[in-house]
C-alpha cells in the first residue's frame, strides 16, 4: 500500500454514547468507502468492536483504526483514517491519546436522546485536543427524533456551532455521504515533517497470538519502514521492526508509514506491557529531541480481590491472568489470601467497568468462577511515627492507635439527568457524602456536577444512579485529590468469627447504615442452619447492628424407601457440591452469591 | 422427596452392607446348578404351606402371639441391628383405578383389563433371573406394593410368591406385606390374599375425614376404611395404615383428635406422612398458582412434635422418621431399605440393592408396565439400570437411610463402607447442638431434637 501524499490525509475520531450508533455509522462509512465486502459485514454485528464483551455490552474497550479511500466530490483520492476510541470513563486516558493523533472528530448524538454525560468529556477532551468537530444527528428516521432540539442542546451545552450538523440514519444509510464528504472538506490535514526525526504516538497495543505484540501508532514526523531500529522513549527499549502496515481493519503491510498516518508495527515485542499507550517512537539512531507531550503511566484506581469459588482453580486464575495482562497492562495483579475465600489476587483496575470486564472476561475466556470482594479505593495514611503508607486492602489497615491522618481519593462527577428524577440524583449524590458544585438546566435536562469521595462511587453508585433515574442518568468523572477523612474499619461477624472478606474502610457518619444494611441483607441470604446464627457489624469491638438467622425447624423427607434411594442420593451429592461452593464460617456455610450481594447493599 | 402413596409404607428392596458380605447368611447351599435344582424340589410353595388359623376378631393379643418369633429376631439384633441377615424382595404392581393428586409414583391407570396370567409369567421370569444373579439367599421379607396391589387376584399374588418360593430358599418366619386400598371392595380380597400367603397387610387409610379424604383424591370414605381396618385385623396377623397429615388448613388441635381415634384402630404399626407437594403431581401445579396452601415450617413441625407426642404415649414411638410400632412390631421389609441390606426389585420400575462380588450394585427395572413387559418377554428381564455404587455412594446411602432410624446407624459399618471413618469434628459440632448421640456401641443415632431437621444433619454429616 503506497504512501498518501499528506494533504490527501483525514484522521478523524467519532465521540458518541452508548448506543447513540457509533458503530452503526463506522460500520456504514467502511462499507460504502469498500474496506469490506458485503459478506464480511454481515458475518459480524459490528466490525469494530472484536470482543465479545464489546459486542455484547455496546462498548468499545481497546482502540482500533480502520484506513478508508474515498474519491470525494472533487475527484481527488483520500485517505481517511477512522479510530474508534474506548468509549467509557474508565479509559478516559486512552481516550485522550486516540483524540491526540487524530486532527478532528464527529460528535455523534443520537436525535432522540441528546448529549449524555460522557459525550460532554469526550467532546472537552477533543477540544482540548484542538480537535474540528463536525455534529452529527444520528436516528433522525426515528418518530421520536428531535434534531431541532437536539441541535439547541449541542449549542447550549457544549458551546459547538450545530447550524450545519448532518443529520443522518446510519442504520437506513441515509446522509452518509455527506459526512464522508464533511470529513474532507472540514476537517484540516496532518501536518508533519517527513525530513525530521521519527516521532510517533502510541495510541494503543494489543497481544496477538501469532505476531506478538501489535502496535497502533500515529506517526507525527519522519516516516517508518521495515528493518528500522526504533525506540520507546518512555521505557527507553529499543527494537527492530518487524513489519508496519495499515488496517482496512485487516491488517496490509506497507512499504512505510509517512507523517500523519496512522497504522501499525511488530517488532517481536512479548508484553502489551512495554509499550505503553502515549509513549513516543522514534528512531534509534536518530532520536528526536523531545518526546510528544502528554504521557503517563496507567495507574489502577480501583481495586478488589478476585478469588475462584473452586480452590483447585487458583492456578487456573493465575496462568488466566497473566494472560489477560498479556493484552491489557493496565490492569496489575498479586497473590492475596483470605480466610474466607482462600487464595486469590489483589487485583488494580481503572474503575468499575474494568473491573467488571476482567472479570468476565476471566469467567467467560478462560472458564472460571470468581468470587470479587468489595471494590476499594487508594488510602492515603499518614502514621503516628510520620510514616506514609497507602491502602488498597481493608486487611492491611494498621492499628487505629497508629494512624494519624487518612486521607481518600475525591473525583469531580458530571450528572446529566432528566428533570423529573434530579431529586433523587442529588439524594444519591448527597447521601454519598457529595458536594454540590453546579446546577445547570440544558432544556427539560439538569446537568450537575458533584464533588465525591471515589470510595462511595465503588460502592454502588453506578448500579443506584440507573436505579433512581430509571435507566436515563449519565455519569462521567476524573479523579481530583485527596482529602483527610474520617475513616473506620467495619468488620462483619458471623456466629461471632469476623469474616475477612466482607471487612470494609468507611466514613464513620456511614458505618452504622453501611453495616445494618451489610447484616440484614447477610440475614437473607445466608439460609437457615439447624442452629440460629449471629451477624454483626462492628467497629473495633464495638457492635454497632446485628441480626439473627434462625434455625429452620423442619427439612425432614416424610418418605424414604428402597424406591427412593437412588434419588435422594442424588439430591445429596448436589448438596454436597453447593456445600463446596460455599464458605465455611464459623461452621456456617456461606454461599459465595451472599457475598456477592452483601457487596451490592443498597444503603 | 417420594408422594405421600395410596399404598402403605412401601418400595422395594433390601441390602447387606457392601463390605459386608459375611452378614448374610452364609447359606450352605453353592452356586452349582444342581444345588438350585434340588432346592427348588425340597422347597414347598408358599400358598400351599400350613397357614395358622386367622386369629380372633379383635384379638390383639393373639396377633402379638404370633408375632412372637418374629419380635425374638428383632429383639435379638437390637444390638446390632445391622447384622442381622437379611434379604427383602420387592414386588411392584403397577396399576391403580385412579390416580391420587399428590402421588408421583410409578403407576398407571388402565381402563381395559390387565391380563394378571402374562403378567405372572413375567414376573416369575424375573424372579427367576434375579435370582440366578444372587444364589445363596434366604427371603426374609417380601412387599407387594404399587400401584395398587389390592387390584391383584389373590391368585396372581400366590403365583408370585410360588415363583418367589422356587427360586431363593425362604424363611419360615417370611413377613409377607401387601398394600391395599380400604375399599369394601378390595376388602373382600383379602381372605384370598391370606390364602395365599400374604401376612401383613398395610392400608392406605390417609384421613379420617371424608372432606379431606375427597381432597386427596381417594375413592373411599372413613367408614369405609375402618370397616377395611375392621376386616384386615380379623384376617391377618400383622397389619398398619397410612394417614397424611399437614393437609391444607389441618391444625394441631384436629390431628391430634384424628390421630388419637386413628391409634384406638390400630394394632402396632402406624406410618403418619406429612403430606409432600411432589414436582409434576396435579397437587404441584395447584400449589404453584397458589390454590392449594400446605402449613409452613413452623406449623408442620407443630404437627410433627404432636404426632410423636401422641404416638409415644400410646405407645407407638417413632422407629423411622414417619414410621410407629410397637417395640417389635416394625415393618421387617422397610428395616432391610433402612438398614441398607439386600433387595431384590421386581416389576415394573422397581429399584433393588444387591451384593455381588463384594460390590454393591443399583438396579433399576423399566417403569412403563407395557415397555417392561416387552422387555422381559424378549430377554427375560425388564433392568434397565444395573450400576456399581462406589464407595462413597454406598456410604452416603447408609447415613441417607440408617439415620433415619432410632436404632441409628453403625460407625464401624460406615468407616467399611466409606474407607474413612464419619469426621468426628462434624459429630462433635452437631452433638454440641443436641441433634445427634453416639451410643456405647459404636453406634450413632439422631436424637428428638435432630430428626426433623435430618436432611440438613445427613448433608452436614455427608459432606
Amino acid at each position: 500500500m503506497a504512501t498518501a501524499p499528506i494533504e490527501n490525509i483525514r484522521n478523524f475520531a467519532i465521540i458518541a454514547h452508548i448506543d447513540h450508533g457509533k458503530s452503526t455509522l463506522a460500520d456504514r462509512l467502511i462499507q460504502i468507502t469498500g474496506g469490506l465486502t458485503e459478506r464480511e459485514m454481515s458475518g459480524r454485528e459490528q466490525v469494530l468492536d472484536s470482543m465479545d464483551i464489546e459486542r455484547e455490552r455496546g462498548i468499545t474497550i481497546k482502540a482500533q483504526t480502520v484506513r478508508l479511500n474515498y474519491r470525494a466530490r472533487d475527484g481527488k483520492e483520500y485517505v481517511l483514517n477512522l479510530i474508534d476510541t474506548p468509549g467509557h470513563v474508565d479509559f478516559a486516558y486512552e481516550v485522550n491519546r486516540s483524540l491526540a493523533a487524530c486532527e478532528g472528530s464527529l460528535l455523534v448524538v443520537d436525535a432522540s436522546q441528546g448529549v449524555e454525560a460522557q459525550t460532554l468529556a469526550n467532546v472537552y477532551q477533543a477540544i482540548d485536543n484542538n480537535h474540528e468537530i463536525v455534529p452529527v444527528l444520528n436516528k433522525v428516521d426515528l418518530p421520536a427524533a428531535e434534531p431541532g432540539k437536539v441541535k439547541q442542546q449541542i449549542e447550549d451545552v457544549i458551546g459547538l456551532d450545530a447550524s450545519d450538523a448532518i443529520l443522518i440514519s446510519a442504520k437506513t444509510g441515509l446522509n452518509i455521504d455527506a459526512v464522508l464528504e464533511a470529513i474532507v472538506a472540514r476537517l484540516p490535514p496532518p501536518r508533519g515533517d517527513r525530513d525530521a526525526p521519527l516521532k510517533a504516538l502510541l495510541v494503543d497495543s494489543w497481544y496477538d497470538l501469532y505476531l506478538g505484540v501489535v502496535v497502533l501508532l500515529r506517526i507525527v514526523d519522519g516516516a517508518l519502514k521495515r528493518g528500522q531500529r526504533i525506540r520507546l522513549m518512555g521505557t527507553n527499549a529499543s527494537y527492530e521492526v518487524d513489519r508496519v502496515g495499515v488496517f482496512t481493519p485487516k491488517l496490509v503491510d506497507a512499504a512505510e508509514l509517512g507523517p500523519g498516518e496512522i497504522g501499525f508495527l511488530t517488532a517481536s515485542i512479548k508484553e502489551v506491557a512495554d509499550t505503553r499507550v502515549g509513549d513516543t517512537i522514534t528512531d534509534d539512531r536518530r532520536p528526536a529531541a523531545a518526546a510528544l507531550p502528554g504521557f503517563r503511566p496507567a495507574i489502577p484506581v480501583v481495586f478488589c480481590g478476585l478469588f475462584p469459588v473452586d480452590a483447585a482453580q487458583f492456578e487456573d486464575l493465575r496462568a488466566a491472568m497473566g494472560k489477560l495482562r498479556l493484552n491489557d497492562a493496565s490492569f496489575s495483579y498479586e497473590m492475596e489470601t483470605s480466610a474466607a475465600l482462600g487464595f486469590g489476587f489483589r487485583c488494580g483496575f481503572l474503575g468499575l467497568l474494568h473491573l467488571e470486564i476482567i472479570q468476565e472476561r476471566l469467567e467467560r475466556e478462560f472458564n472460571l468462577d470468581l468470587i470479587a470482594t468489595a471494590p476499594s479505593v487508594i488510602y492515603r495514611m499518614t502514621l503516628t511515627d510520620g510514616k506514609e503508607i497507602e491502602i488498597h486492602n481493608p486487611v492491611d489497615m494498621p492499628d487505629v492507635v497508629k494512624i494519624k491522618e487518612i486521607c481518600e481519593p475525591w473525583i469531580g462527577a458530571t450528572i446529566l439527568t432528566p428533570d423529573e428524577y434530579l431529586g433523587s440524583v442529588l439524594k444519591l449524590c448527597q447521601d454519598r457524602r457529595g458536594s454540590q458544585v453546579e446546577l445547570t438546566y440544558v432544556g427539560s435536562r439538569a446537568m450537575v456536577k458533584y464533588d465525591l469521595p471515589l470510595n462511595e462511587v465503588v460502592f454502588d453508585f453506578y448500579d443506584r444512579l440507573k436505579s433512581v433515574s430509571k435507566g436515563y442518568a449519565s455519569f462521567d468523572y476524573h479523579l481530583t485529590d485527596y482529602k483527610p477523612a474520617d475513616l473506620v474499619k467495619m468488620q462483619i461477624l458471623v456466629n461471632g468469627e469476623p469474616v475477612d472478606a466482607l471487612a470494609m474502610l468507611v466514613h464513620r457518619t456511614r458505618a452504622e447504615s453501611r453495616g445494618r444494611a451489610m447484616v440484614e441483607k447477610l440475614k437473607e441470604l445466608i439460609p437457615p442452619h439447624m442452629f440460629q446464627i449471629p451477624i454483626q457489624a462492628a467497629i473495633g469491638g464495638k457492635i454497632i447492628a446485628r441480626e439473627t438467622v434462625r434455625a429452620f425447624r423442619k427439612d425432614v423427607t416424610a418418605k424414604c424407601y428402597g424406591g427412593d434411594v437412588t434419588r435422594k442420593r442424588k439430591l445429596l451429592e448436589k448438596q454436597k457440591e453447593g456445600k463446596k461452593r460455599m464458605r465455611q464460617f464459623g461452621k456456617v456455610d456461606i454461599p459465595q452469591e451472599a457475598f456477592i450481594a452483601a457487596l451490592k447493599v443498597d444503603v | 422427596m417420594p408422594g405421600i402413596d395410596c399404598g402403605v409404607e412401601r418400595r422395594m428392596g433390601a441390602r447387606a452392607g457392601l463390605g459386608d458380605a459375611a452378614d448374610f447368611s452364609p447359606l450352605a447351599c453353592g452356586e452349582g446348578s444342581g444345588v438350585g435344582f434340588e432346592r427348588r424340589d425340597t422347597r414347598v410353595p408358599l400358598s400351599t404351606r400350613p397357614r395358622p388359623d386367622p386369629p380372633p376378631p379383635g384379638g390383639r393379643e393373639s396377633v402379638g402371639r404370633d408375632l412372637a418369633s418374629t419380635r425374638t429376631r428383632l429383639d435379638a439384633g437390637r444390638t446390632s441391628p445391622d447384622r442381622d441377615p437379611a434379604f427383602g424382595v420387592y414386588v411392584h404392581w403397577p396399576f391403580c383405578r385412579s390416580k391420587c393428586p399428590y402421588c408421583d409414583f410409578n403407576s398407571h391407570v388402565r381402563h381395559g383389563l390387565v391380563d394378571e396370567q402374562r403378567l405372572v409369567r413375567a414376573f416369575a421370569a424375573e424372579i427367576a433371573a434375579t435370582a440366578a444373579r444372587t444364589p445363596g439367599r434366604t427371603v426374609s421379607t417380601i412387599f407387594f406394593g404399587g400401584g395398587t396391589p389390592s387390584l391383584m387376584e389373590p391368585a396372581t399374588v400366590a403365583a408370585i410368591l410360588d415363583a418367589i418360593a422356587k427360586n431363593w430358599r425362604v424363611s419360615d418366619d417370611v413377613e409377607v406385606t401387601l398394600e391395599a386400598n380400604p375399599t369394601s371392595v378390595e376388602a373382600r380380597r383379602f381372605k384370598g390374599y391370606r390364602t395365599a400367603g400374604v401376612n401383613r397387610v398395610s392400608l392406605g387409610v390417609q384421613a379420617l375425614d371424608d372432606a379431606a379424604l375427597s381432597a386427596l383424591g381417594r375413592t373411599h370414605t372413613a367408614r369405609e376404611a375402618l370397616d377395611a381396618v375392621a376386616i384386615a385385623r380379623r384376617i391377618f396377623e400383622r397389619y398398619s395404615f397410612d394417614l397424611i397429615y399437614a393437609r391444607p388448613g389441618q391444625t394441631v388441635p384436629a390431628w391430634r383428635a384424628e390421630l388419637t381415634g386413628a391409634i384406638s384402630q390400630a394394632a402396632e404399626h402406624l406410618s403418619l406422612y406429612q403430606l409432600t407437594i411432589e414436582p409434576g403431581t396435579p397437587f404441584a401445579a395447584l400449589h404453584a398458582s397458589g390454590r392449594l396452601a400446605t402449613p409452613d415450617a413452623d406449623h408442620a413441625r407443630n404437627l410433627y412434635d404432636i404426632t410423636q407426642e401422641v404416638c409415644a404415649a400410646a405407645g407407638l414411638p417413632a422407629y423411622e422418621v414417619s414410621n410407629h410400632a410397637r417395640p417389635g412390631a416394625e415393618c421387617r421389609h422397610n428395616l432391610v431399605y433402612w438398614r441398607c441390606r439386600e433387595y431384590a426389585g421386581i416389576g415394573p420400575g422397581a429399584h433393588g440393592r444387591l451384593d455381588i462380588g463384594g460390590v454393591r450394585r443399583a438396579t433399576a427395572t423399566e417403569r412403563q408396565p407395557e415397555a417392561w413387559l416387552a422387555l422381559v418377554e424378549g430377554q427375560g428381564s425388564g433392568l434397565v439400570t444395573d450400576e456399581p455404587l462406589s464407595r462413597t455412594e454406598a456410604a452416603d446411602e447408609y447415613l441417607l437411610m440408617g439415620l433415619r432410624l432410632a436404632e441409628g446407624i453403625d460407625l464401624n459399618r460406615f468407616e467399611r463402607l466409606a474407607g474413612h471413618p464419619l469426621s468426628a469434628e462434624r459429630i462433635a459440632h452437631l452433638t454440641q447442638h443436641g441433634l445427634v448421640e453416639t451410643l456405647a456401641a459404636g453406634r450413632l443415632r439422631v436424637t428428638a431434637t435432630g430428626f426433623p431437621v435430618l436432611n440438613a444433619v445427613v448433608a452436614d454429616l455427608a459432606a
